[in-house]
């Protein structure tokens, strides 16, 4: 536990709860970017250089651009005069805090029982990518083409209707 | 505290601010970023958990990790492609204004 992961830490689940609190949809994408970046800092404080530059590249570079997107597109920076939470929000809140209360007494009761290697693996890309083509590369063809499917799907789904077409 | 239970507790964290931001929110982009941390929070415990498991030459947290990462972001663009869909026909993200199935 260095002071280098409760500096990052506190990064991310500020700018997840400023992303959640936030009442400007601007903002709050704004600061699910920090967020995103929180955790690609994570992942590269745990010695995963591939996963923590590829969450820069998908979230930042993608995600977030994406959501801006459809913000622009939904006039979302405009602010609802009857409130941003729904009706059922004490609801939410506390089944939220409940499934936290059951994570954090699972893990902090299985604390002991957590294995802990101290010693840092020795993964390169080359390693990552050579399991990409050769153990997992069903897994990969399936994701190219759901990714294939899912971008045809987005573009087809939020294609302007024509009138009439319905 | 051992590095390992700190990484999941703030995984177990960040899953409940996005659940409660799916939950509590009524815009649907909000409702999507929610999921989005929550997609994340899991993420950092499966990156976690092959870091301090105890064969990470393996590669299986990470691999998930990485594979979970592309469908998130398939999921990301048909998401927000529904809500811009929804929003043309309704005129509103609002979530408690969306009450009938009916076109």
């Amino acid at each position: 536990m260095t002071p280098v992961f409760y500096i990052i830490a506190a990064l991310t689940i500020a700018g997840g709860l400023a992303a959640v609190l936030l009442k400007n949809l601007v903002h709050a994408a704004l600061a699910v970017t920090v967020a995103f970046g929180g955790l690609a800092l994570l992942f590269l404080s745990l010695d995963a250089q591939f996963a923590g530059f590829a969450q820069i590249l998908v979230y930042i570079g993608a995600v977030a651009i994406l959501i801006v997107f459809a913000i622009l597109l939904t006039h979302g920076s405009d602010l609802p005069e009857d409130g941003v939470f729904s009706k059922t929000w004490l609801v939410g809140l506390v089944i939220a805090a409940g499934i936290f209360a059951v994570l954090g007494w699972a893990v902090l009761s299985s604390a002991s029982g957590l294995s802990n290697q101290t010693a840092v693996p020795a993964v390169t890309v080359h390693d990552i990518g050579i399991a990409l083509v050769g153990r997992y590369v069903l897994p990969l063809e399936i994701v190219a083409l759901l990714l294939t499917a899912a971008t045809i799907g987005a573009v087809i789904v939020a294609m302007h209707e024509k009138d009439g077409a319905k | 505290m051992t590095p390992l239970t700190g990484y999941l507790l703030v995984a177990a964290l960040l899953f409940a601010i996005g659940l409660a931001g799916a939950l509590v929110r009524r815009n649907a982009i909000l409702v999507l970023i929610g999921i989005e941390l929550m997609l994340n929070a899991a993420n950092l415990n499966f990156i976690a958990f092959w870091r301090y498991g105890p064969h990470p030459e393996a590669l299986t947290g990470m691999m998930f990790a990485i594979f979970s990462i592309a469908v998130a972001a398939a999921e990301a663009a048909v998401g927000l492609g529904l809500v811009i869909a929804i929003y043309r026909h309704a005129q509103t993200t609002d979530l408690d204004k969306m009450n009938r199935m009916k076109g």
